[in-house]
């Protein structure tokens, strides 16, 4: 396996934080060159690359695919557009596929995409209760606490508890909407543009618009807090 | 199956923990376990929901033990040897000891470029009418299936509204049980929350699921 071109996981120095979340199953790898999940792993692609089922190289543009283009940044640009362009916004309520598909440069979504909007009056945020689905044609992976017990648990029966796990409260009046991706629908929320942003351009409002904005678990940044 | 993936409205797992500045990937195995996960799917070896369901019956304490991309490898592994492509003494050893089986396709760096790292739709064409509207009053069913379904257990036997169509989808319950796709209507039913958690919902809450036609009966 030594020949194979994507021998990139001499990783022994990288940042290793012991979150509770995620790959605990590697406590055993400090210590040793290579940890024992990248060696299972490994023996798997070698396997599976050996009898002809995929290319390790294409492999290395999924994980690039992943890790530089697509990301909450392509989300937030499809809002500021739908701050600024009501006729891109009134398509993208209506079919959010085909609006992002249409404008052409924001790449592309093959998931069936539904845009939901944040108003005075209503609160919309997006739970995957039996796994992980989300929408990663335009936020990417999804980070570790929307796949985790504690969201996928609560969100659908305490939401405003879990807004507070995120320091977001509500008014008590306000009606919250849980989405709950059980099908191959995908889910995006339209935050609220903050007051204070009349005149902003595209790429300053995008700015604003943070990752959990646009799951509903956070709300876009106010002007005073961010860079504009 | 009433396993420990289907986590909604269950209590004490505490407080969600967020991780500023979270990378995409936190080790590089688990990038390349999602980059297998899509190169095999693209084979047609298997379907994704297949994929899941191997998550599902994982024992629970392994379920919730594991990372998430590790909770991946193991069903990814298990699939391949189920479904004929590797054996288990293959991914013991780490190399092939035998030819592959033969694959509908493969997925190559000029498909990739072709189409993008996107997946294919899942909409079907329509075998027959849809059997609901937007506005009618719906009662999902009370069945707890040993296989896969994605009609979660908080939302069974429960009354709720159709609010949106969406076609017809895959039915991922069919797929794993059979390999077909059955593909069936698709509905946002919308429920108060009173009607899921009771007495002491939260008044201003309303959650949907997205339920295939199935999963409905007319209330």
């Amino acid at each position: 396996m030594s020949q194979s071109p994507h021998d990139h996981d001499h990783d022994h120095d990288h940042d290793h934080d012991d979150h509770d979340h995620h790959h605990r199953d590697d406590d055993h790898g400090h210590g040793s060159h290579l940890s024992d999940m990248q060696l299972r792993v490994r023996a798997l692609e070698t396997v599976l690359a050996e009898k002809g089922y995929l290319d390790p190289a294409v492999l290395d543009q999924i994980v690039e695919h992943f890790e530089t283009k697509v990301g909450p940044h392509v989300g937030a640009r499809v809002i500021a557009r739908a701050w600024t362009d009501p006729a891109f916004k009134a398509a993208l309520l209506a079919d959010a596929t085909a609006a992002i598909n249409a404008a052409g440069d924001f790449g592309k979504v093959g998931d069936h995409l539904i845009a939901v909007e944040n108003t005075e009056a209503e609160h919309h945020m997006v739970v995957c209760t039996l796994c992980s689905c989300y929408p990663w044609d335009v936020l990417g992976l999804p980070p570790v606490w929307y796949k985790s017990a504690p969201y996928r648990s609560r969100a659908v029966m305490d939401p405003r508890g879990v807004l507070g796990d995120f320091g977001v409260t509500l008014p008590a009046t306000k009606r919250i909407r849980v989405w709950d991706s059980t099908a191959e629908t995908r889910f995006l929320v339209l935050p609220q543009r903050p007051p204070g942003t009349d005149g902003w351009t595209e790429a300053q409002l995008a700015a604003l618009v943070t990752r959990d904005s646009m799951i509903g678990t956070g709300l876009a940044q106010s002007p005073s807090g961010a860079q504009a | 199956m009433n396993g420990i993936h289907d986590l909604g409205g269950m209590q004490g797992f505490g407080p969600v923990v967020t991780e500023p500045n979270e990378p995409p990937f936190h080790e590089p195995w688990e990038g390349r376990v999602l980059g297998m996960v899509r190169a095999v799917l693209y084979t047609r070896a298997w379907k994704i929901d297949l994929f899941r369901y191997h998550q599902e019956v994982l024992p629970a304490r392994t379920y919730l033990d594991v990372s998430y991309y590790h909770r991946w490898l193991l069903s990814i592994s298990r699939t391949a040897v189920e479904k004929g492509l590797v054996t288990d003494s293959e991914i013991q050893a780490g190399h092939a000891q035998g030819p592959g089986v033969p694959v509908e396709r493969t997925l190559t760096a000029d498909v990739l470029a072709a189409t993008g790292v996107i997946r294919a739709p899942f909409g079907r064409p329509a075998p027959r009418e849809a059997r609901f509207q937007p506005g009618d009053r719906v009662r999902t069913r009370n069945f707890h299936p040993i296989g896969h379904t994605r009609l979660p257990r908080y939302a069974r036997d429960k009354v709720g509204t159709i609010e949106r169509v969406h076609g017809c989808h895959a039915y991922p319950d069919a797929v794993v049980a059979t390999g077909e796709e059955d593909p069936q209507w698709l509905y946002t039913v919308v429920f108060e929350a009173a009607a899921l958690w009771g007495d002491n919902a939260d008044p201003t809450l309303r959650v949907s699921i997205d339920a295939f036609e199935p999963y409905l009966e007319p209330a």
